[in-house]
């Protein structure tokens, strides 16, 4: 009988994945309200849970998407995978008044840029401190401190080992992870608490997942407009990482 | 019909991925460039028009408006289906090169968010330049840098 439960669960992959968010989300709910008094919002909680049983599951099968890869939990991927995550961030924008956009246009687009070079110093600066001296090592973990799509493109463009790929988009997991953890955290601190501020945000940070997660754990309002600009930073870095900041990594070193 | 609503948000999502590939072709990118956000507008857009026109029924509004609501419930199951454990494979190294990529990010938002402020009094711009200037050379030691010199002249 439970083995009939379970093929089910496998079978019905995407609303087991349903019921068990709409469980973890309810206890975590529950936690911040009873013993956080509501001050650590309930989503960032859901959220942390999500990133601890994705560790679970990816120490439990050696697989690449966390709990997702347990086959029991499968609906996981695709319930937060590209597709369904993208609709739903599209979703946000609706109801969102265009005026508020273009008031923050030109500081989105220099936070954009400032926002991809800052990450790819702080990724080479770290890569130089641990004795990496090869341009194309420095560039691609850089790169990877961008985004962790960025690292690969980078690497494969200039051939760099895949070890230092690996290395790259670990760097880029763990930005996502940080600003997700840390958004709601620091958010009071650096004025993230308007339309403006959150599309700065957005395209300081960039990492569509990380972004996304960390507002919708600071103020769901907020996500549309930080969304918005940290989609075009993935494009951006993979444009200049793999050539003029290559350049400038191979004038210095 | 609800399905008007879900129908017009897929037609949004498809048109501006496919604008951000053919944005990342044009710019000889490997990656799309922008595609979520140029949907995102093409839904301000498209959505504003409706509702001026009222050619929005709350029916139509609920296929996009439930997919809204399930946005927190996605980026949970987003958090779950990370690869967790690679990160924390990649070890120092990593979590250094993002911790620092992300603490000069945090710092940089007060910075932005007062650049091209609209003037909340007659002096501001005057009292922002400096800041702005050393803010877009240097990241986070903006702060430390003034302190020091407030020290200086005391």
């Amino acid at each position: 009988m439970l083995d009939s439960l379970l093929t089910q669960l496998e079978k019905q992959h995407l609303i087991a994945a349903f019921a068990l968010v709409g469980a973890a989300m309810y206890v975590s709910y529950l936690v911040s309200d009873k013993l956080t008094k509501g001050r650590v919002h309930g989503s960032a909680i859901a959220i942390m849970v999500g990133l601890a049983l994705a560790y679970v599951g990816g120490i439990y099968t050696g697989g690449s998407k966390g709990l997702a890869d347990i086959s029991l939990f499968a609906g996981l991927g695709l319930m937060g995978g590209g597709m369904l995550r993208d609709l739903a961030i599209i979703a946000t924008a609706y109801g969102v008044r265009f005026q508020e956009i273009r008031q923050a246009g030109i500081s989105g687009i220099l936070a954009l840029f400032l926002g991809v070079i800052v990450s790819f110093i702080a990724g080479v600066a770290i890569a130089y401190a641990f004795g990496y001296r090869d341009p194309a090592n420095l560039t691609t973990i850089g790169a990877g401190t961008v985004t962790y799509i960025v690292g690969p493109i980078a690497g494969a463009s200039i051939g760099a080992s895949s070890e230092v790929i690996a290395l790259s988009i670990a760097a880029g997991l763990f930005k996502s992870i940080l600003v997700m953890v840390l958004t709601p955290i620091a958010a009071r601190h650096i004025g993230l608490d308007n339309p403006r501020s959150a599309m700065i945000f957005g395209g300081l940070m960039g990492t569509t997942s990380g972004v996304a997660a960390g507002l919708a754990a600071t103020d769901p309002k907020l996500v549309p407009y930080g969304a918005m600009t940290a989609t075009f930073y993935t494009g951006l870095g993979a444009l200049l990482a793999p050539s003029l900041l290559y350049f400038c990594v191979r004038a210095l070193f | 019909m609800v399905i008007y609503g879900v129908a017009l948000l897929a037609g949004c999502m498809l048109f501006g991925l496919w604008a951000g590939d053919v944005l990342g072709m044009l710019l000889g990118v490997e990656s799309n460039v922008g595609g979520v956000g140029i949907a995102m507008l093409l839904l301000i857009f498209l959505g504003g028009y409706l509702i001026d026109k009222k050619k929005m029924p709350p029916s139509t509004e609920s296929g996009i408006t439930f997919w809204n609501g399930m946005y927190i419930p996605i980026v949970v199951a987003m958090a779950a289906s990370q690869n967790v454990a690679a990160a924390i494979d990649g070890g120092l190294i990593a979590l250094l090169a993002a911790l620092v990529a992300v603490g000069a990010s945090f710092a940089l938002v007060p910075a932005l968010t007062r650049l091209g402020q609209p003037k909340p009094s007659p002096e501001a711009p005057v009292d922002e330049t400096p800041v702005n200037q050393v803010a877009s050379r240097a990241t986070d030691d903006t702060r430390s840098k003034t302190t020091s010199r407030s020290h200086h002249a005391r």
